[in-house]
């Protein structure tokens, strides 16, 4: 079967995106620019820029000379990448293969397609259509190759290149239209090449070893002598399934109902692709036209059905049904891997080890994610430093815990200033008085000196002592500074066992 | 007389049967972990301190609270010697995870729970308790009523998990339906040989209530990784506490 290939080119796709976002553009002149060498250049115009003649390539300030009162705005390419993916995907409606072309261009394979559209005019017209409606300025072509198609859409004026008719559609074209880099479109231009068609009366021989082989590639390319491969884009795939009521729902019961058909349906899916859910969403379209949704989110991508539903039972509750829900769909928003042998890093073993990461999705979903906290050792000797924070329930140590010095059990989260009687120069205190009681000190260790991780903040050390009272309670003192160098202070900071 | 003699048979066959139904045989408590806490086991039901209950700790003031975290990491050390994950649910936590490698815990398979109501922090610590694949459950809450802690009570009864419930300076000391009530206090430490400085650390362990065992007061140092018995240095202080009537609670 003979392929058949669309090219789509987005003729403004930058300016377009930025007029879709801000209507107020629609019309102004305005410019996209991005800093190159130390300089503002533009990067895209609008049309109406263009009309005076603003092209990409100039300066910024440049152009604000010639027209003052126009807007810049900064280029967005990841953006723009990401706009352009979307198209693609939406391009799914017209063919099942789209590869893209950046920065702003889409190619299809049409093959067997257009036909269900009552032809390759129709086929056209209504991408194009559908498009433009959107917003896009586009031009497309349709051709035997995709060089072919490339070349019409961007520099030649017809729509579709009949089967077999590359050739001659080609010859009028400029050879800039062949992909072709840059020191070989100059040399091209230099020797008076305007037009393809010239290129056909040289000598194959000739032309390689002027310009090498990559010329006569491209050339291969957009007549179809070489072949050339389609680099599709995968679709993400959509967890997504739906349950339409025959009746509006109205009541919790049957809310919990439908959620629990809804889950059977994607769990067993996720058991087919190994795959688990992360966060989801469950939504409910009511008789009155508005949505309710509810979301929950997981520690680990999680496949069962019972688990997720009391996730989301805790918030059934938040639903309101009104006069009732016809529709329910249930989107898993980021689905994972589930590794099916987890390492039993716990030597709990797995089973219990997913028992664990439920109860604490249990626990999330009630009081928040961020009440749950698990503590790994950290290389710093200044006490608030030296654990770090893990979200993973895997995770394990990468250094030791230390215990060559001594930590108190109980750890104030901010240390509390205290007053001293204390022999100079660094004895530890007789006594200090804390929430208004004198504590007189009967035994004391110390002084352990921390100094200030000057990488990371600047201060004066501090000096920890270990001191007990009479009554044998012990406490975690320090004092910030030195005497004889400023006024140090004196803190509690934590409780011995 | 013989008629006596039959009436305390029963009773004694009754008792045994009683404590069977509560989880205390000795045949139940297959796996005998040794918590070090020698001469206190006599003490226990069964004579070993009961795991897969809930235990009450209360500390009236700051260092009382540091002590008795103290001494239940050391309890809990014993129980993840053979691995395992703990849960610490506690509103207003002072914990320092790094210390709790001192009492033996690994403090990277301890999973802290910090919430800022108290109703939460007892709705989690019931939820976990039912969980049996974890190995104890810490809850750090100021005021518990009778009705759920006999909740707490009930989740262990079926999971098996040791439950500790710390209540740091609570307004009254109510009755609640854990199998025992903690009262520990730091004591004066000793260094060796007259050295100055401060020794190891070292506790005074009162057991104010015991559900059918004797309650008491003994001394406790934590010296290598281990609770070490202190022989009594008041006797005469401590003669008249130890002497007092000993209750049952049931």
């Amino acid at each position: 079967m003979p392929k058949r290939y669309l090219y789509i080119w987005f003729r403004y796709l930058s300016t377009d995106r930025l007029t879709k976002i801000n209507a107020d553009l629609q019309g102004q002149p305005f410019l996209l620019y991005a800093p190159e060498r130390g300089r503002m250049v533009v990067r895209a115009a609008s049309r109406t820029l263009e009309k005076e003649g603003i092209a990409p390539g100039m300066v910024v300030a440049d152009v604000r000379a010639i027209l003052p009162s126009v807007e810049v705005f900064q280029a967005e390419p990841e953006a723009e990448e990401k706009l352009l993916h979307d198209l693609a995907e939406w391009c799914f409606r017209y063919s099942p293969t789209v590869a893209i072309d950046p920065p702003d261009g889409l190619m299809l394979d049409i093959s067997g397609c257009p036909h269900l559209w009552g032809g390759e005019q129709p086929y056209l017209q209504s991408i194009t259509n559908r498009l433009n409606k959107g917003g896009y300025t586009i031009r497309a072509a349709i051709a035997d190759t995709i060089g072919a198609a490339r070349a019409m859409a961007r520099y030649g004026n017809r729509a579709i290149i009949a089967p077999g008719k590359q050739d001659e559609a080609l010859l009028s074209l400029p050879p800039v239209a062949l992909r072709l880099d840059a020191p070989s479109l100059q040399r091209l231009d230099k020797l008076g090449f305007r037009q393809i068609g010239q290129l056909s009366s040289i000598p194959r021989t000739n032309l390689r070893r002027r310009f090498g082989d990559a010329l006569l590639f491209r050339l291969g390319q957009a007549l179809g002598t070489e072949r050339e491969l389609l680099k599709p884009i995968q679709a993400t795939p959509v967890y997504l399934e739906r349950l339409p009521c025959m009746e509006p729902i109205r009541t919790a019961k049957g809310i919990e109902i439908a959620l629990e058909r809804l889950l059977e349906m994607l769990c067993e899916r996720f058991f087919r692709e190994g795959k688990g859910m992360r966060t989801g969403i469950f939504k409910g379209y009511r008789l009155d036209g508005e949505t309710v949704q509810i979301s929950i989110g997981t520690n680990r991508a999680s496949r069962n059905a019972a688990h997720l539903f009391k996730l989301f039972e805790l918030k059934i509750p938040e639903l309101e049904p009104a006069l009732g829900i016809e529709l329910f769909t249930l989107e898993a928003t980021l689905v994972e891997e589930v590794s099916e042998t987890q390492e039993a890093l716990w030597s709990i073993g797995s089973n219990n080890q997913t028992v664990i990461a439920e109860l604490l999705d249990n626990i999330a979903g009630k009081v928040g994610a961020r009440s749950i906290h698990r503590y790994l050792p950290q290389e710093h000797h200044w006490p608030e430093r030296s654990t770090k924070e893990t979200n993973s329930l895997e995770e394990q140590p990468e250094t030791e815990w230390h215990t060559d010095r001594p930590r108190p059990l109980h750890l104030l989260p901010r240390p509390e200033a205290i007053q001293v009687m204390v022999p100079l120069p660094d004895y530890p205190p007789l006594n200090f008085r804390y929430q208004g009681e004198i504590i007189r000190i009967a035994r004391a260790d110390g002084p352990e000196r921390i100094e200030q991780e000057w990488w990371l903040q600047n201060g004066p050390p501090r000096d920890y002592y270990q001191v007990e009272d009479e009554d044998g309670a012990r406490y975690w003192i320090f004092r910030l500074g030195l005497y004889g160098n400023g006024k140090p202070q004196w803190f509690l900071h934590g409780f011995f066992v | 007389m013989k008629e006596l003699a039959g009436k305390k048979d029963i009773i004694k066959q009754l008792r045994e049967k009683i404590l069977s139904m509560e989880g205390f045989s000795a045949g139940a408590n297959s796996r005998q972990l040794e918590f070090g806490l020698g001469p206190m086991n006599a003490a226990f039901p069964g004579g070993t301190f009961p795991v897969g209950a809930t235990h009450e700790f209360v500390s009236p003031t700051e260092a009382s609270a540091a002590a008795a975290n103290g001494f239940l990491s050391g309890l809990i050390s014993a129980l993840m010697k053979k691995g395992g994950i703990c849960l610490w649910v506690s509103v207003g936590r002072k914990l320092f995870p790094p210390a709790l490698k001192f009492f033996g815990i690994e403090p990277h398979r301890v999973i802290f729970i910090d919430v800022k109501w108290r109703k939460d922090a007892l709705w989690v610590m019931e939820q976990a308790l039912k969980c049996d694949a974890l190995v104890a459950v810490v809850g750090e809450v100021r005021e518990v009523s009778f009705a759920e802690s006999r909740r707490l009570q009930l989740a262990v009864e079926s999971s098996r998990v040791t439950g500790f419930l710390h209540r740091q300076q609570p307004r009254s000391e109510n009755t609640l339906a854990c199998v025992s009530r903690w009262k520990i206090r730091p004591l004066s430490s000793r260094s060796s040989d007259g050295l100055p400085g401060v020794g190891f650390p070292r506790v005074e362990v009162e057991l104010a209530k015991i559900r059918n065992g004797r309650p008491g007061i003994w001394q406790f140092e934590w010296r290598n990784e281990s609770f070490r018995p202190v022989p009594a240095q008041r006797p005469a202080a401590l003669a008249p506490q130890t002497t007092r009537k000993e209750q049952n609670y049931a």
